[in-house]
């Protein structure tokens, strides 16, 4: 371990006087947090000791591979095992009929099913499963299970979906093949459109791309007596798991045991329950013997859950100045085959629109089209990376319209701290001005925007994300993360937490705090995480909510711990417990270090008073402030915020153009872990670079004459093109540390803000290098020497959309703003309105805390009656 | 993963045996009349398992050629003399090699831009040269192209590419061969002598190695083993300059989407006596320029006469929508690489390809 950071001279310890001090054993130096310690399980991965789900094995265990659909859209006729069951090895099988219950992340969406009962959706739906004694005998089997369809017509795109209403993809939806519709109105958009200066309308379009995981999805049942069974698998939310296996095996959740292993990269991709996972537990069930699936890369390609391809419309209005009066945005989202969190990701492109700049008057329509593709879901940034490309190559535009230097025109309209916006989002801290203000120093911009070179050109743009989703996927009153720890005379402190390690260092953050607060190393520790037997629940690593709480809840188990040795080892002592401090390894008297004891006999001293030990934390975010439909996407505890300046290079002969160099800053709240922080940061410019600069989930048809099909342009890791690390840039990390009284010594998310600026900065670079706007993304080298042609030729240099989608959005919901003295409820709330198919079950994401309530009302009278 | 399907592997310990394995000598299901050898020779395996695994190639029994001895060696003793590749030498070794580094170094180069360390660490020169002809709607899994009812190239009917088209589009991949075959190199081909027990042996240019037939891109036979490549001697003696450009999305992995190779004889005075534009990955075999190279001979290379050798080179390019980046977009690029690898042959500038040219810092 390296010699630790300390913030602050010891000799200016504030615990000197602790008569002054009420609470001093929190303003010590802290020895962990904020320090780049290593991670604690860095050594393990590095020496490939971690155990990930394809790296367990059992014994009689059987390996088991899904049939998967290979027409786009059709019913399943017949389904012919004869030729796979006498393949040496074989074991059995599963169709549809043998998991007949359906699930979905979404308590509104439960539209899929771990084996199409009769009809396939998108090629690579999957029909049926075979286990065999070897992989090689389970691949050759599922390869000769023969499956006869009925082909129904195919839905390629939205557009294809508005003007098809029937045959529907699904029974349910809002609209005909249209799964998802949302209108609200936030404030006098009339009003604001008409007071302004100047109204800019835009097209974007950001194209679908997947997580692309180094770690293909893995998963191995182990079926145990008692009709028990115990599923490891790689997955971001085990918890959700754990209550879809319940669902679909019908069995008591208390039979159930979920175990999530490292995960090998999540990105949003594991955090669907999956198909698979059911199949392998089902499996081992049926034939009484561990199964173990594990899917190849084209698979994880059909699982996908990625990235939304969404067009959006946006308006603009803008004082002469450069203020907002007004913001339309229109967003149309091609969703795929299934729910997924779609619904959820519909709202998400819309919610986060307010958090950034002042914007008196929102509207926002948005809808979800089922096609017959891989279902979307959330990817790093969850709807809002969309809107945010073009929110910021839009205000580019505005600021070269109106003259004004476009880190200027952001910094004279941030949002204020604490502040409530238009669709009733409760801000935190917000230090964006320091973000922009630190890249554009690190940069140069202000120097050297519009200075530089033709073919060399700055791009700037910010962006914001969730702490943590105000609400759970399902309605509940329970806390949405737990930690409990168990500390005995051997002073060793287990801590249980049912978070998922996908690789961002989540259980890094847990120990860090749990050693902080009880002054011990990190060695002293045991972490037991996301094991559903064991571990509290924890809602799993998405939403960017681990950090954040999780953090808090192990604050305050450790705070609980602290307290109850401090009082037993105060009392042995004599000295009060408030004036003890807990510190490397010891605990001991502040004015007078000597008398203490070490961490262990403290223990000891605390078992021998209270008996066994152990504390609980948990953590529940604020309420927020919006109450109309559609208000539980986007509360969050508190907001992240970023700011990004890429210099790009572009060759005006082929269009090829490529970042230089990245600078970003982020808001952190605190680094709880720097170098952890950084990483997580240089991911996310990774991540973003890939997305505009190549990578696309795309699909093609074949003439429509010859062939019916629908598939994948390319699901392997050699086609489906990402950055290696040849293709990155230098990036330049400022964390801007600006502690939010919401998170756990301050800190707030890191995994997802910083991918958000980095597209529009790109985009923006490249017009600042040769005077091209392309209005998508990716941003492929003909787009660019598209647009230059166009302007050769005195047109409007630009290649992006030309049309929008037109649909109906349904009814607009109308909120008055806090400004208009709103209390965040709708005007025009229409509660009675009747969706079809999946209403009777909605609850939980899509549900008002009324309507929760309300349903939980029922029910607490249904058992009451009984 | 995706699982190889079972066969048989033999690893013979010459070029005798192999070639007798390959004349369906010792393998009795090898041979029956009038069906293809089910007989597959692998070197590196870097193209044939991927490809076995995704079953559009498939095979009875797989020959490796790794385990002949002397198979993989360089010769390249005479300083003026030709250098002999061995069909199994390591990409990384050829790459490497001083002499081949001094001598063709942009050949080195082309080599070097194969794919990506680790596998040009185990794929061989002879392999890339036999490189499967690629195409987006083949190189996919068995399920994939039961998805599309196969294609031309593997028992479907149609060429996806361009449904009209009554041949298969897939394109050639190699990086080697282009460049080899700029420079004039030679392969040697060795097969089973009827009936005697010995082997007999063809020497051709590499250019006529390539058919412009992505199902039967190779003019070698079945039953022929690629056992060498012949680097000529003169290539270096005169005023010999080649270069080597590369497009492709991605400074590493991935195969070239249209690559230019050149090579230009010139006079004391810098007049061209001589020159080589070959053109690869925009059709089914490695395109000779030779309309474009025939303008620039009589000519120095300036601004000028390298414009109109371009645009004389576009006219043989042929790319279609089967690979990475858009069809047309690839096209237009054909005249400004060859354009580019020509002003490089003029002053031997490497190779090239979009992500290379960033600062890393």
């Amino acid at each position: 371990m390296a010699e630790p950071l300390r913030k602050e001279d010891p000799a200016n310890d504030p615990i000197e006087d602790p008569l002054l001090d009420p609470e001093p054993a929190i303003e010590r130096p802290l020895r962990w947090i904020g320090t780049p310690f290593r991670r604690v399980d860095g050594r393990a991965k590095v020496t490939g000791t971690t155990k990930f789900a394809d790296d367990l094995t059992f014994p009689r265990m059987c390996h088991v591979k899904l049939v998967r659909s290979r027409i786009p859209h059709g019913t399943i006729r017949s389904i012919d095992f004869s030729a796979a069951e006498k393949i040496p090895g074989y074991l059995g099988s599963l169709t549809g009929a043998d998991t007949p219950i359906p699930f979905g992340i979404l308590p509104v969406s439960m539209d899929e099913h771990a084996l199409c009962p009769d009809r396939v959706r998108f090629v690579g739906d999957p029909v049926a499963a075979v286990a065999a004694t070897t992989e090689d005998a389970a691949y050759e089997a599922a390869l000769a299970v023969i499956v006869e369809y009925d082909p129904l017509p195919t839905i390629a795109s939205v557009e294809q979906a508005i003007a098809t209403p029937e045959p529907r993809i699904h029974d349910y939806s809002d609209d005909g093949n249209l799964h998802k519709k949302v209108s609200m109105r936030f404030g006098d958009i009339e009003g604001g459109f008409a007071a302004a200066d100047r109204i800019f309308e835009d097209l974007f379009f950001y194209e679908g791309n997947t997580h692309l995981p180094m770690e293909q999805h893995a998963t191995v049942a182990v079926p145990e007596d008692d009709d028990r069974v115990t599923v490891w698998s790689s997955t971001q939310t085990p918890h959700y798991l754990h209550r879809a296996l319940a669902k679909v095996l019908e069995l008591p959740a208390s039979r159930i045991r979920v175990i999530a292993c490292s995960n090998g990269g999540g990105f949003g991709g594991k955090s669907d329950p999956f198909n698979h996972e059911i199949v392998a537990a089902k499996m081992a069930l049926q034939l009484g013997r561990p199964a173990k699936i594990v899917l190849h890369r084209e698979e994880v390609f059909y699982c996908h859950r990625g990235r939304h391809p969404v067009q959006m419309r946006m308006k603009t209005g803008v004082t002469k100045e450069g203020k907002i009066t007004a913001h339309h945005l229109e967003t149309a989202l091609d969703g795929g085959a299934y729910g997924s969190y779609g619904v959820a990701s519909t709202y998400y492109t819309g919610a986060l629109e307010t958090v950034t700049y002042e914007m008196p008057a929102y509207q926002f329509d948005g809808l979800r089209a089922f096609t017959n593709k891989p279902p979307c879901g959330p990817k790093r940034g969850h709807g809002t990376p969309q809107p945010r490309f073009g929110l910021e190559v839009q205000l580019d535009k505005i600021a070269v319209a109106l003259g004004q230097n476009p880190a200027d025109l952001r910094l004279q309209m941030l949002v204020a701290p604490e502040s409530i916006t238009a669709n009733w989002l409760k801000l935190g801290s917000v230090s964006l001005d320091r973000c922009i203000e630190a890249v554009v120093a690190g940069s140069g911009y202000r120097e050297r925007w519009g200075h530089l070179p033709e073919g060399r050109g700055l791009g700037l743009a910010c962006g914001s994300y969730l702490c943590g989703a105000g609400l759970p996927i399902y309605w509940n009153h329970m806390p949405q993360s737990g930690v409990q720890l168990k500390i005995d005379r051997s002073g060793c402190v287990a801590v249980f937490c049912g978070e998922a390690e996908i690789g961002q260092g989540s259980d890094s953050v847990l120990a860090g705090i749990v050693a902080e607060v009880l002054g011990v190393d990190l060695s002293d520790l045991r972490l037991c995480v996301a094991d559903t037997d064991l571990t509290p629940v924890d809602l799993g690593s998405y939403s960017s909510r681990v950090t954040l709480m999780m953090g808090n809840a192990a604050l305050q188990a450790a705070e609980r711990a602290r307290d109850l040795i401090a009082k037993a080892v105060g009392d042995q002592l004599e000295v009060p417990a408030d004036r003890l401090v807990f510190a490397e390894r010891r605990v001991f008297d502040a004015s007078d270090p000597e008398k203490g004891l070490t961490f262990q006999d403290a223990v000891i001293a605390a078992e021998a008073r209270f008996g066994t030990l152990g504390t609980v934390g948990s953590y529940i975010p604020p309420r927020s402030p919006g109450k109309y439909r559609g208000a539980g996407v986007g509360p969050s505890p508190t907001y992240s915020y970023s700011a990004s300046v890429v210099e790009v290079e572009v060759d005006p002969a082929t269009g090829l153009w490529h970042p230089v160099h990245v600078w970003i800053a982020h808001d952190i709240g605190r680094a709880l872990n720097p170098v952890l922080a950084i990483g997580q940061v240089e991911g996310g410019v990774y991540m973003g670079l890939g997305e505009v600069m190549m990578e696309e989930q795309a699909f093609r048809r074949l003439p429509r004459h010859l062939s019916n099909a629908l598939v994948h342009k390319f699901p392997s890791m050699l086609e489906y093109k990402s950055p290696t690390f040849l293709d990155m840039p230098p990036v330049t990390t400022y964390l801007i540390e600006d502690p939010d009284p919401q998170g756990p010594y301050g800190a707030k998310e890191v995994g997802q803000g910083p991918l958000l600026p980095i597209l529009p900065a790109c985009a923006n670079a490249i017009y600042d290098a040769v005077g091209a706007r392309v209005d998508q993304v990716p941003i492929h080298p003909h787009m660019v020497l598209k647009a230059l042609d166009a302007k050769k030729k005195g047109n409007e240099p630009r290649y992006g959309p030309k049309t929008f989608p037109e649909a109906d959005y349904g009814e607009t919901l109308l909120v008055k703003t806090p400004a208009q003295g709103g209390d965040g409820t709708a005007i025009n709330e229409f509660r009675g309105k009747l969706r079809s198919g999946m209403r009777g079950v909605a609850t939980g994401t899509m549900s008002t805390r009324d309507e929760a309530l309300r349903q939980k009302k029922a029910l607490t009278t249904k058992l009451e009656d009984r | 993963m995706l699982r190889l399907p079972a066969f048989d592997y033999i690893a013979p310990k010459s070029i005798e045996e192999a070639a007798a394995i390959l004349a369906g000598e010792g393998t009795a299901e090898a041979t029956a009349q009038g069906q293809a050898l089910p007989v597959r020779l692998v070197a590196g395996g870097t193209d044939l398992w991927p490809n076995m695994k995704r079953r559009h190639q498939s095979a009875k029994t797989v020959v490796s050629l790794m385990e002949i001895p002397g198979l993989a060696d360089i010769q390249a003793n005479d300083p003026q003399g030709e250098i002999r590749i061995g069909a199994t030498a390591l990409l990384s070794d050829v790459a490497h090699h001083p002499q081949i580094r001094a001598r063709y170094p942009a050949f080195a180069e082309a080599v070097e831009s194969i794919s990506s360390p680790p596998l040009r660490n185990m794929g061989t020169i002879g392999g890339n040269l036999c490189l499967d002809t690629r195409c987006t709607y083949y190189n996919q899994t068995e399920d994939w192209r039961r998805g599309i009812d196969y294609c031309l190239k593997e028992k479907g009917k149609t060429c996806w590419v361009a449904t009209s088209s009554p041949k298969c589009l897939a394109h050639t991949a190699s990086d080697a061969a282009p460049m080899l075959q700029a420079l004039g190199a030679r392969v040697r081909l060795v097969s089973r002598e009827g009936g005697g027990g010995g082997t007999s042996e063809r020497t051709i240019p590499i250019g006529e190695l390539y058919r412009n037939d992505g199902i039967d891109y190779l003019t070698k036979r079945p039953e022929e083993i690629l056992t060498e490549i012949l680097l000529p001697g003169e290539a270096d003696a005169g005023h010999c300059r080649s270069a080597f450009w590369k497009l492709r999305r991605r400074g590493s992995i991935d195969f070239a989407v249209l690559s230019a190779a050149v090579a230009v004889w010139m006079d004391g005075g810098g007049v061209v006596t001589k020159a080589n534009i070959v053109l690869g990955a925009v059709a089914s075999a490695p395109s000779a320029a030779e309309e474009a190279g025939a303008a620039l001979v009589g000519q120095k290379l300036t601004e000028e006469s390298i414009r109109e050798a371009a645009g004389l080179a576009r006219k043989v390019a042929t790319p279609f929508d089967n690979t990475d980046f858009q069809a047309q977009w690839r096209g237009g690029m054909v005249e400004r690489w060859v354009a580019g690898v020509l002003g490089g042959a003029g002053t031997l500038l490497s190779s090239f390809s979009p992500s290379e040219s960033q600062e890393h810092s």
